[in-house]
């Protein structure tokens, strides 16, 4: 999408003589253009707004809520009442604190997940994509393998010794998801690479790290983007499914997947517990979807979208 | 060897074009699109006439509004867009006719042929059968007899050892063969009209003229009147009786092929002259360039939209857009207010760069017509 | 073609090699199987320890104990014994195969052919409600949490099994159990279908909300082609254009990307299967990690990379057979 950094059309004259007119319209630069796409996308810039109130529910309501996570009330086992706005479970914790919190636990895992996992892929596969014969094979064969194994299971088995604190399990889920970016970075530099632009600062003299950080990079970052969205996503929902298998964060630490999985055998009896863990589970990664899909809709412009 | 594939005998007049009925005619035309930033008028009143037969060209740069018109005669734009005016193909208007009509005519009566032959062809079907599915669709014959009439219109179309290469894939073809392919599709019906898109703009020099040659190859065997739409004056000036330009989606300029080339009267076709390298004349001149770029098709002010670039455009040409109006009585007209004044002018005496015009805009490229 | 195709075989047969010993590495890191016994109040003596740990091969270095299993495994057959019990490993597996092997096949299949259909559909009526509802569901069943929906589905069918007086939906295992009296074929049938209703429901909905996104984004960019716009200017009818051009097109990568989700797909049916209480892979797996049951988990991870690699060699194939270019590169 970027090509060599230039701006794009042609500019009015600022002398108009007497036949001189308006005839362009005004110019944009690209980001400003992406940027304009995407606040067109409703649901998209909606989502936005969505994940700015998760993040400030997780980090900044435990410092303006009454009750925390860490002391327990003496209600035991409320359903919702203003007071306890998610009721409260067996112990008397208030759930709306404790899910404060299992958000907060959650939203980083899938931060660590989505830019570990980003970054380790991107690398990856610019460096395949770039350098090519037998470094590629080598790279893309073992990313073959890993992805020939079921992401869960892997996950499973590596983090079944560790310990199940939050940083190592998001490290082996990003470990997991790597590879799967850097299969599609290492396409798009793969089609980059072939272009004239990346001949001509060849023969311009330019050094490998030179291309490979002023011309390819840059041009990566669209895709990153947008994978980064898909693995925050599919981090929060794996880091989920690993809790319920048991082989996720374990206690002391709390996760929105370890409030479900706990919560699952008081479905009848106290179902708030079950559901609002869930619903927030399902907001997160609604809303980062969306801003995905939103943002490939802005950084892709051979998408023409007519006016409805 | 010729397949009886019930053709209508009434369908193949001479190749005269006088006294012969309109075929086709496009009367103000206009084609809106509307994106966020505006409405785009990407055609803005285009009418012409295509009779039995002949052979019409219509020029004009990129964003002229050529090809969109031509899709609008085939009722092939998106949904979005928003078209107004009349089509009319013997007497039937085309435009907003149903969908099921519109497809017995495509095909049929009147066939078109796209500019990038690397992409038209369906990569996961052979040629035979892409050319047979034309048949198919228009006649009941059997398949067998389909693939006959392809192998013979592959035959036609100048293509080596048609019945081997009915059965290959488009990816074994080069871009000419496949370009001759379409052709032969598009003839395959023995149309009336055939409109022809940039048939050789995305091909290279050598292999346009044995495109062209298909192209009046198709047109000998079925007759058909020709529309040829293209930037390259040079492939115009064989191919064409009739020449239209077209610029910022208008017709600024209507007239014989002598009379447009020989006897310009607007100044863009002057300056698209002007600006061709030619063989067959004696040049002391320079090559005159027009200066500056086309129009934004978004924000088009009142009056010519050629003015700004135009040497000899005054206050009036800001104001008021001239009429498509007739010069000489011959069917030769022009959209200049003064179209009179340009009687014997050439491309140096108007685009010359020492003469006085007005100031072009900043950062432009130089257009010429290729 | 048949060059093509044997080419794709002679190159899995490395990679399925090198998956063996990935999935060895893999097995060794998950933990010590050994740890049961150290864990045991009162804890064994060292010499029986010791002495379990040479029975299973655990003492020698890991290239050897690698050597020992895979050729066990390919010249005869035997998957090693089980860290606890009698069990043979290898009829668990099978036994725990074919269970499993229903669930994902129907699922694939149904989520499959509903997504294209609704992919089509969306990608025909683009920006119109039909679309944006489609869309949007698929949205949010691809940011739903697998387990929590099926659970509720579980609780569901449970409410409508006691609302109708019936067992309708078996929530528990893929069969009733004790099993039902009556042997008819109807009889049995409707009682594996009744099981196997919510459990594909579950399975198939992340696959059905990500392959209807893929074939709508398929369908737009080919029916933006060219060549689809020269089939309408032949005068093809809209749906002759739709099936013969459009579709046939925009169906050939969808092809691979099945074939690339089947990994998931079985990382799905191990929540499924436990959710639903299901004797199938998923269920042996998880036993197998709790327990670190190196042999069963080894077997298990075989199996299961090996389905992955042929599948990805039939889609391999099945494009080759669907776009002539591949075919003749």
């Amino acid at each position: 999408m970027l090509e060599i950094n230039e701006k794009s059309d042609v500019e009015a004259p600022s002398a108009p003589s007497k036949t001189e007119r308006e005839f362009t319209v005004k110019e944009r630069s690209q980001w400003r253009m992406a940027l304009r796409r995407f606040l067109r996308h409703r649901v998209a810039t909606a989502s936005v707004f969505v994940f700015l109130l998760l993040i400030l529910f997780a980090f900044v309501g435990p410092l303006v809520w009454k009750y925390d996570y860490i002391n327990y009330t003496n209600d035991i086992s409320q359903p919702p009442t203003l007071k306890h706005p998610f009721g409260t479970d067996s112990t008397g914790f208030d759930q709306f604190a404790v899910v404060m919190r299992g958000t907060a636990q959650s939203l980083k895992v899938a931060f660590i997940i989505g830019i570990v996992g980003t970054l380790a892929g991107a690398l990856w596969g610019v460096v395949a994509g770039y350098i090519g014969t037998w470094v590629d094979s080598g790279l893309m064969r073992v990313a073959d393998l890993i992805l020939t194994i079921p992401a869960l299971a892997l996950a499973a088995a590596l983090a079944r010794s560790g310990g199940g604190t939050l940083v190592l399990i998001g490290l082996v889920l990003a470990a997991v998801s790597a590879p799967y970016v850097a299969r599609v970075v290492r396409g798009v530099v793969l089609s980059l690479r072939e272009r004239e632009f990346i001949e001509a600062s060849r023969a311009l003299g330019a050094s490998h790290w030179r291309i490979m950080l002023r011309h390819l990079l840059p041009n990566t970052v669209p895709v990153l983007l947008v994978n980064a969205t898909l693995l925050i996503a599919q981090g929060i929902l794996a880091e989920t499914a690993l809790s319920y298998v048991g082989f996720g964060i374990q206690p002391p630490d709390t996760s929105l997947g370890v409030l479900i999985t706990t919560a699952q055998g008081a479905l009848d009896s106290r179902p708030w517990l079950f559901y609002f863990p869930g619903i927030f589970i399902i907001l997160i990664a609604l809303s980062v979807n969306f801003i995905g899909d939103g943002l490939r809709d802005a950084l892709d412009p051979r998408q023409t979208r007519e006016r409805r | 060897m010729t397949i009886d594939l019930e053709v209508d005998p009434t369908k193949k007049p001479d190749r005269r074009d006088d006294d012969q009925e309109a075929l086709l005619v496009v009367e103000n035309l206009t084609v809106t699109f509307p994106t966020d930033d505006g409405d785009v008028k990407a055609v803005r009143g285009v009418s012409y006439t295509v009779r039995a037969g002949e052979s019409i060209g219509i020029v004009g740069e990129s964003g002229s509004g050529k090809s969109v018109s031509s899709l609008a005669v085939m009722g092939l734009l998106p949904r979005s867009a928003r078209i107004n005016g009349s089509v009319r193909f013997r007497g039937q208007e085309l435009l907003g006719m149903d969908e099921t009509e519109y497809s017995r005519l495509r095909g049929n009566r009147i066939a078109m042929i796209f500019q990038d032959p690397l992409t038209s062809l369906n990569p996961v079907y052979t040629i035979g059968y892409q050319i047979a599915e034309a048949v198919l669709a228009h006649n009941k014959v059997s398949h067998d007899q389909a693939r006959k009439r392809a192998i013979e219109l592959l035959g036609i179309v100048g293509i080596p050892f048609p019945e081997q290469r009915v059965d290959s894939f488009p990816h074994e073809l080069s871009g000419g063969m496949r370009q001759r392919v379409v052709i032969a599709i598009a003839m395959t019906n023995n149309p009336d009209v055939i409109i022809a898109d940039e048939p050789t703009t995305a091909l290279d020099v050598t292999v346009q003229a044995q495109v062209l040659e298909a192209l009046e190859a198709a047109r000998d065997a079925t007759g058909a009147a020709l529309v040829l739409i293209t930037h390259d004056l040079g492939v115009i000036a064989g191919h064409a009786k009739r020449i239209c330009v077209m610029y910022a989606g208008k017709l600024v300029e209507t007239g014989s092929t002598e009379d447009v080339f020989y006897r310009p009267r607007m100044p863009y076709t002057l300056g698209l002259l002007g600006s061709l390298p030619r063989m067959d004349q004696q040049r002391q001149e320079r090559l005159t360039p027009i200066k500056g770029s086309p129009p934004s098709l978004l924000n088009l002010p009142p009056g010519c939209p050629f003015t700004p670039r135009c040497p000899i455009a005054e206050e009036i040409c800001d104001r008021e857009e001239p009429a498509l109006e007739e010069v000489a009585g011959s069917g030769h007209a022009a959209a200049c207010h003064f179209r009179n004044r340009t009687a014997d002018a050439s491309a140096s005496d108007l685009f010359s760069s020492e003469s006085e015009t007005a100031a072009a805009p900043r950062g432009d490229d130089e257009v010429s017509a290729q | 073609m048949l060059v093509f195709v044997i080419r794709r075989l002679l190159i899995s047969i490395p990679v399925l090699l090198a998956s063996t010993v990935l999935t060895f590495v893999i097995v060794k890191l998950s933990g010590d199987p050994l740890l049961y016994l150290k864990q045991r109040q009162p804890r064994p003596p060292q010499s029986f320890i010791d002495q379990q740990a040479h029975t299973l091969w655990l003492d020698r270095s890991w290239p050897v104990q690698y050597w020992h299993w895979i050729s066990n495994l390919l010249l005869h057959g035997y998957w090693g014994p089980p860290v606890q019990g009698h069990n043979d490993v290898g009829s668990e597996i099978v036994s725990a195969f074919g269970v499993t092997a229903r669930l994902v096949i129907v699922s694939v299949v149904i989520a499959l052919v509903l997504a294209v259909l609704t992919g089509v559909i969306s990608a025909v009526k683009q920006y119109s409600l039909t679309d944006y509802t489609t869309t949007t569901i698929g949205f949010v069943f691809l940011s739903m949490p697998v387990f929590w929906f099926a659970i509720l589905l579980k609780q569901g069918g449970l409410w409508f099994n006691s609302k109708t007086g019936t067992h309708f939906f078996g929530t528990i295992g893929e069969r009733s159990i004790p099993p039902i009296t009556d042997t008819s074929f109807g009889a049995q049938f409707g009682d594996i279908m009744g099981h196997l209703i919510l459990p594909v429901i579950v399975l198939g909905l992340v696959g059905y909300a990500s392959w209807s996104r893929f074939t709508r984004a398929s369908m737009l960019e080919v029916l933006n082609s060219d060549y689809v716009r020269l089939a309408r200017s032949k005068g093809l009818s809209r749906r002759r254009v739709l099936v013969r051009h459009a579709l046939r097109t925009a169906l050939i990568p969808l092809t691979t990307v099945t074939a690339l989700d089947v990994a998931a797909l079985l990382g799905g049916a191990i929540i499924t299967e436990h959710v639903f209480q299901w004797n199938g892979m998923g269920t042996l797996f998880l036993t197998a990690l709790n327990t670190i049951d190196f042999n069963v988990m080894l077997g298990w991870l075989i199996v299961t990379a090996t389905i992955v690699i042929l599948f990805n060699l039939v889609a391999d194939i099945l494009y080759g057979i669907l776009d002539p270019r591949i075919r003749h590169a």
